[in-house]
């Protein structure tokens, strides 16, 4: 299957080997991977902020983009979610029936990784060892807009060498919210600490997630507080094989 | 007019109220217990109706459908309750409904008022203006009793007094009800709290309601409650009065079958309430002899108006909101300056009083979607957040630095040249902030980011740079 990466605009300049870890489980799996050079943003920070309009350009930029791709694939939930739960709204009020019609088509060929890998892939086991143990936390925007339930589990229980330890309130949010992280800086810091608390009860090396966002919220805390818990996105754990990690 | 939500005239920032509140172990100790108790109690009631989601979308219907015909439907219940033999008085405001109240009272020559379940009445800041005309009232549901005890505020929709914990209540009571003892167990406080309020029950001959629901059809009132002290209220005194807000209407008696099923499992993991009391009108040698109802706008036909933000109108104050939301877990209620606090405050005060008034509210979650997935009237709150956030920033009233930051990363994203060079900037700007691998002490408003975390740098390439390279490799 030709499957296009949209690695979305924080991935592109701050977690490039999350990039290169999709293009390595989806080649091992004998796909092809295209990437298109002029995407840029899903326009989610702008549209949650209340900057609907740029948001707009940019859902149009991404429309344009990827009218044309079979499948689209983006390693974080949240992007999706903003295209699955606001393109169509956005596409409507600008009032352009080609747009409209563009948009509503592409949004159901845009899938999350673990969504596309089991989902539409069909798989559960991508041939990763991976030999530590490992915790997972779920994003709101996986868990409550895309419903993506035990799809990344599935997909961790299946690595090798892994063992995966249960999050205590898993469905609780981290305190990241985008611009919310800076600008309800104090009551953000209090969800952290929560979170990064059950994370230590869980005793793992490493937490892992669908989104790296939130990643880089938990990771932040983590490194601060010296607490030695890595962060990094499922698909750089999927990616690793016996012989090391491609992505390095 | 002039549409209030509660005490202060215009609502402290969020998140400065919430660094404070963040700080006061006490009262966090006492919101993550009481939360996490409710939470749990309603996820067991919740879990055990296999008709869940079915009667959450009876509900959204009825709600919709009543709001799209309000007109007629508040007319029907004014037929109805005046044919029970009540009387129905329309407030457009705060200030218009609370003077309309103080002359029924003076009108029956009374100086006191027995309160109870009337949220809307802290809304419009009843008690205030009822002291000032000299009319002293007395709050008899047990939490609202224990707030204006402590002259405090309430800090939660259902149980208003959520941050205290039973040896504050303790305090309050030994204080103002001039006890020379009193024990420390819940038996003990709640027998307290019986006497002091049983002498006002069978003494005051006014009595003050909220309403849950106003049946259009019958003219029915319908109040839900826990203690009972409702029902003292309702059915002792001679006259009546109930404050309503107009989206109480609900059209058909048999609609009270899907929110009786509703609201006692979402706001407190109950079943059932222990008392649910509906009145109709008078009934002679039955209960008061006269009965008033205000109807009352303050804001709601605004709210009304707003298509994308209308469905805030379908909220039954269930609280549910709040026990799940993350952020509410943190500050408690006091951080909304409102009375309505939490996930549904910080839609509902906002439109009601002005988006002036709570500018920072929209902005105070995190969007992490819990309460739209509790909401037993599936409002969906962070749409309505967003909506809120983007007329707030249409209307100029975004930080300038704010604007400019959005300004030039939708100018950056708009294509990919751009992009390459932003992130060549960032690279470079990020050197003097770097250190053992991490972004530390960010300037500006990003200091509020490397206050409580590090941030992982920019890496020498970027994932569309690596591409590139790959590309021209493999293609020679």
């Amino acid at each position: 299957m030709l499957i296009s990466l949209f690695i979305t605009c924080y991935n592109d300049a701050m977690f490039p080997q999350t990039g290169r870890a999709v293009v390595a489980v989806l080649e091992r799996l004998g796909h092809t991977v295209e990437f298109r050079p002029a995407q840029t943003c899903c326009g989610q920070m702008h549209f949650n902020s209340g900057y609907r309009k740029d948001a707009a350009s940019l859902m149009r930029h991404f429309v344009e983009t990827y009218h044309d791709a079979e499948v689209v694939c983006c390693p974080s939930s949240s992007c999706v979610a903003m295209i699955r739960e606001y393109y169509p709204e956005l596409a409507a009020a600008s009032g352009d029936a080609e747009l409209i019609r563009r948009t509503e088509s592409l949004v159901s060929r845009v899938y999350e990784f673990s969504e596309l890998l089991v989902d539409k892939l069909k798989v559960t086991d991508v041939g990763a060892f991976y030999p530590h143990t490992v915790t997972l936390h779920t994003s709101c925007h996986a868990l409550r807009a895309l419903h993506v339930g035990d799809r990344p589990a599935q997909l961790l229980r299946n690595v090798r060498g892994l063992t995966l330890v249960e999050l205590a309130n898993a469905d609780r949010c981290c305190g990241f919210g985008g611009t919310f992280a800076v600008k309800n800086a104090d009551v953000s810091a209090a969800m952290l600490s929560e979170k990064v608390h059950c994370i230590l009860e869980t005793q793992a090396e490493a937490c892992t997630g669908g989104d790296n966002s939130c990643l880089i919220h938990l990771g932040g805390a983590l490194n601060r507080q010296r607490t030695g818990v890595k962060t990094l996105h499922l698909a750089e754990i999927l990616a690793s094989t016996e012989s090391g990690d491609p992505t390095s | 007019m002039s549409v209030r939500v509660g005490q202060a005239a215009q609502a402290p920032d969020f998140p400065k109220a919430a660094r404070e509140l963040v700080a006061n172990s006490q009262m966090r100790h006492n919101v993550r217990h009481a939360t996490d108790v409710i939470q749990a109690k309603r996820g067991r009631v919740v879990a055990e109706m296999p008709d869940w989601e079915q009667l959450r979308t009876s509900a959204k219907a009825i709600k919709d459908h009543t709001l799209r015909h309000l007109d007629s439907y508040l007319e029907q219940f004014e037929e109805s309750c005046t044919r029970a033999g009540g009387k129905v008085h329309w407030a457009r405001d705060a200030d218009e409904a609370n003077r309309i109240i103080v002359d029924l009272i003076r009108s029956y020559g009374q100086d006191e008022v027995i309160k109870v379940k009337t949220m809307t009445s802290d809304e419009t800041q009843l008690n205030v203006a009822l002291e000032a005309e000299g009319i002293t009232p007395y709050e008899t549901d047990l939490a609202d009793l224990i707030v204006q005890l402590g002259e405090d505020k309430p800090s939660h929709i259902v149980v208003p007094a959520l941050h205290r914990n039973r040896l504050e209540i303790r305090e309050i009571f030994l204080k103002k009800m001039n006890l020379e003892s009193l024990g420390y167990q819940p038996e003990d406080l709640t027998t307290a709290a019986r006497t002091y309020l049983r002498e006002k029950f069978l003494r005051v001959t006014v009595g003050l309601s909220g309403a849950n629901y106003a049946v259009a059809e019958t003219g029915t009132v319908c109040v839900v409650e826990s203690e009972g002290n409702g029902r003292m209220c309702i059915s002792l005194p001679e006259v009546l009065i109930s404050l309503v807000g107009i989206e109480k209407v609900i059209p058909r008696m048999q609609d009270l079958e899907v929110f009786l099923q509703l609201l006692p499992r979402s706001a407190t993991g109950e079943r059932m309430n222990p008392y649910n009391s509906l009145w109709t009108g008078v009934s002679p040698g039955d209960g008061p002899k006269a009965f008033h109802v205000v109807l009352l706008d303050n804001g709601r036909t605004k709210v009304l108006a707003d298509e994308a933000a209308r469905e805030t109108l379908d909220c039954i104050r269930c609280g549910a909101c709040l026990n799940t939301c993350p952020v509410y877990r943190q500050t408690g209620g006091h951080a909304y300056g409102s009375i309505y606090a939490g996930p549904i405050g910080a839609i509902l005060s906002p439109q009601l009083q002005g988006m002036e008034h709570s500018r920072s509210l929209p902005f105070a979650s995190s969007l992490c979607g819990a309460c739209y997935e509790v909401c037993p009237v599936k409002i969906n709150i962070p749409r309505i957040l967003i909506h809120l956030r983007s007329k707030i920033v249409e209307s100029g009233g975004a930080p300038l630095l704010e604007r400019l930051a959005m300004k030039s990363a939708a100018f950056a994203m708009a294509d990919d040249g751009r992009l390459g060079a932003a992130h060549a900037l960032a690279r470079l700007g990020q050197l003097p902030f770097l250190h053992d691998g991490m972004l530390k002490d960010l300037p500006g408003p990003l200091s509020a980011w490397s206050s409580f975390r590090d941030l992982v740098p920019l890496p020498a390439e970027s994932f569309r740079e690596w591409w590139s390279k790959r590309e021209k490799g493999e293609r020679s």
